[in-house]
């Protein structure tokens, strides 16, 4: 035991000569990490894309490998970086030897900072002997988050660039909807599983993305059904009575015969044709995960909802978000598969 | 006859027994040497010289951690756990008088990872997690045990099996209830998970808080184990030699239970190595419980250092564990039923 004491101490002087700084993340936690961080193990998928957008040379890997209709839409140096699987405590994917090999000057989670997660983070950061942050990761809080981690990172331009695009276009509709009479603002299912009878509540992460956008979530069963649930199962009748002036999706199965299946024919949002197909690559729109990838598709979102107010050109801002966040230059052809459906 | 049959046995058991314990020792040496992060058997050997203050210079650092920190805890965890689902499937098998029942005949695996997915969906600290998983098992059974002693019916054991059925799939119902409550991005998977079984998160902590629950869970086992056999001859015959089953069933339910809890706090739910373990050893040496607890917890223990270093060096990530046990177990399974010629009692 004296001996284990004695190499903590050790590893402790060890860590402290080489320049470090001292930062709290978002739990609260103080975590020295290194002056110049050069390689970053990602916790889970929503850490990987902000240090992707952030710094892509500095990622050691994906959580997962990528979908084939994924590859296109990402850098071609960072495609292929490897898998190095994903840490949740007892169901992690990552091998913690893995972790360890790959050398990382940082680990970062970036998503819940619930319990589990604080504990998860000191029992890894034990563990391994790496620094291990934990960032809140709520939409809200994006602007934050890329400008806290860019400086951390020793990238503060680029942090400061990509917040200016969240602060912005945060703002830009927040103005609006501030405009916006409650009973006028559109109401918007969100239709997930191949039947579309899945639904996020009103006030989940889920859909979160819906009122940032200024529409009204039918499924409102109020802030304490909120608390306790995220997905809910849908019966057809209780979408026909909610009838919905607009329905998202990003399944395809679900979008490809909502237009012919007999049951959603007197649902307003399908009389309209107002049922959109958000696209999911790289990274979802609208959800999958729900982190910053979500940006584009609330620019998507806005302009659905409020058509007359918020006009652009999806082709443009498509290219630009690609540009600025996932530093890819998409080509015609894959733009256009992107956003076929999209199309309003 | 008797006399020389048990002879016999008693040689072979000594002889099975050593050379698992050999195999044991072999396999866990080479398992050391295994795993994502390259160590030679050379650092090893450093690191421990250095470790008992032979060596004056010490491993390097990263060495050091990987050893200390992930791989040997992770390595003896998979022993201790194998070693005290075998024996846990032992009990029941023998107490039960049935070769198909398994530690979570009463339910204790449902209970357990009811309690972690509890847990999980509340967002308590990953210990208060392995606590309530812990909890959870131990109450599910004690509910379980409650129900039956509470039917006075001619059949105890059978009424004891039929309530574990009942609770089980009552507490495997509220575990539904709770996967639909939870959030599927970040408390889902890791429910999933959990239900499947891994080491990969085993730290020393895990293995100081299980190691002596399940050698204080291995006390009464030990100490009654020639009463287990009696037990095996069916409640009127135990009656008869003067042996009160019903307050032996309680002794061995819950040191069963409280091993097999604590190994599924720190591991996650990993079926089928309490069911297959006990027919292989029984194969070995025979139905005597004497014998049977020490080659069956010897064989658990290979089986699961063995299985575990494939799930942790199989691919980059890691593979959970009880898919691997299944899918090593039911093949061993099926052969043993093909090739089983002794009977089972």
């Amino acid at each position: 035991m004296r001996r284990f004491i004695q190499c903590a101490f050790l590893m402790m002087a060890a860590t402290a000569t080489a320049s470090a700084v001292e930062v709290t993340d978002s739990a609260g936690r103080t975590v020295t990490v290194p002056d110049t961080i050069t390689r970053i193990y990602a916790a889970g998928p929503p850490a990987s894309i902000i240090t992707y957008m952030l710094a892509p040379d500095k990622l050691t890997g994906w959580p997962r490998a990528h979908h084939a209709y994924e590859r296109p839409f990402i850098n071609e140096a960072y495609r292929d970086l490897p898998v190095t699987g994903r840490l949740t405590g007892r169901g992690s994917t990552a091998n913690l030897e893995v972790v360890i090999g790959l050398n990382p000057d940082l680990i970062l989670d970036f998503g819940s900072i619930r319990q589990t997660y604080v504990s998860l983070a000191e029992k890894t950061q034990e563990q391994t002997g790496i620094p291990y942050l934990l960032i809140d990761g709520r939409f809200e809080n994006t602007p934050t988050a890329l400008r806290q981690l860019g400086k951390i990172l020793g990238v503060e331009t680029r942090g400061e660039e990509l917040a200016e695009y969240a602060e912005n276009l945060f703002s830009e509709i927040d103005q609006h909807i501030a405009t916006v009479k409650e009973n006028d603002k559109p109401r918007v299912y969100l239709a997930r599983g191949p039947e579309g009878l899945e639904t996020g509540v009103a006030g989940s992460i889920n859909t979160e993305i819906i009122e940032k956008a200024g529409g009204r979530n039918v499924a409102d069963y109020g802030p304490e059904i909120a608390r306790q649930r995220n997905l809910v199962s849908m019966s057809i009748e209780e979408v026909l009575d909610l009838d919905p002036d607009i329905i998202v999706t990003w399944d395809r199965q679900f979008y490809d015969q909502v237009y012919q299946n007999p049951l959603w024919q007197p649902v307003r949002a399908v009389k309209n044709r107002a049922v959109y197909f958000a696209p999911a690559a790289p990274f979802g729109w609208i959800d999958k995960p729900p982190s910053i990838n979500r940006l584009i598709g609330l620019k998507w979102m806005s302009g659905l909802l409020y058509p007359d107010h918020f006009s652009f050109d999806l082709e443009e801002e498509v290219r630009r978000f690609y540009r600025l966040f996932y530093q890819v230059e998409i080509s015609d052809a894959d733009l256009q598969q992107l956003i076929a459906w999209s199309r309003y | 006859m008797v006399e020389i049959l048990g002879k016999t046995n008693q040689s072979q058991t000594a002889l099975s027994g050593g050379l698992l314990a050999i195999c044991l020792i072999l396999l866990s040496v080479i398992a050391s040497g295994i795993g994502q992060y390259p160590i030679d058997y050379a650092d090893i050997i450093h690191a421990l010289l250095h470790y008992f203050g032979i060596e004056e210079e010490p491993p390097d650092q990263t060495i050091r951690l990987v050893l200390s920190e992930v791989r040997l805890p992770r390595l003896l965890a998979s022993v201790l756990v194998g070693a005290v689902l075998a024996a846990a499937g032992c009990v029941f098998q023998g107490m039960f008088r049935n070769p198909l029942v398994s530690p979570d005949i009463l339910g204790v695996s449902t209970g357990a990872g009811l309690g972690a997915a509890a847990g999980i969906l509340l967002s308590l600290s990953i210990i208060s997690i392995q606590l309530m998983a812990f909890l959870g098992g131990l109450i599910t059974v004690g509910a379980v045990y409650l129900v039956a002693s509470s039917i006075r019916q001619h059949e105890p054991t059978l009424i004891l099996v039929l309530a574990g059925i009942v609770i089980g799939s009552l507490a495997g119902a509220c575990l539904s209830l709770v996967k639909i409550l939870a959030d599927p991005y970040d408390q889902l998977p890791a429910i999933t998970f959990w239900l499947l079984g891994s080491f990969a998160a085993v730290d020393k902590i895990d293995l100081l808080g299980a190691l002596p629950l399940c050698i204080l869970a291995l006390i009464p086992m030990v100490l009654l184990r020639w009463r287990i056999n009696v037990l095996s001859l069916g409640d009127e015959e135990a009656r008869a030699l003067g042996v009160n089953p019903d307050k032996i069933r309680l002794f061995l339910i819950f040191a069963a239970t409280l091993m097999t809890a604590a190994g599924v706090a720190i591991a996650g739910v990993i079926g089928w190595v309490g069911l297959v373990v006990p027919h292989i050893a029984r194969l070995l040496v025979g139905p005597n419980f004497n014998r049977l607890l020490p080659i069956a917890m010897l064989i658990g223990a290979n089986f699961l250092l063995v299985v575990d270093t494939i799930a942790r060096t199989l691919t980059q990530t890691e593979t959970p564990i009880g898919i691997l046990t299944a899918f090593v177990g039911a093949p061993v399974f099926v052969w043993l039923l093909f090739h089983a010629r002794r009977s089972w009692m």
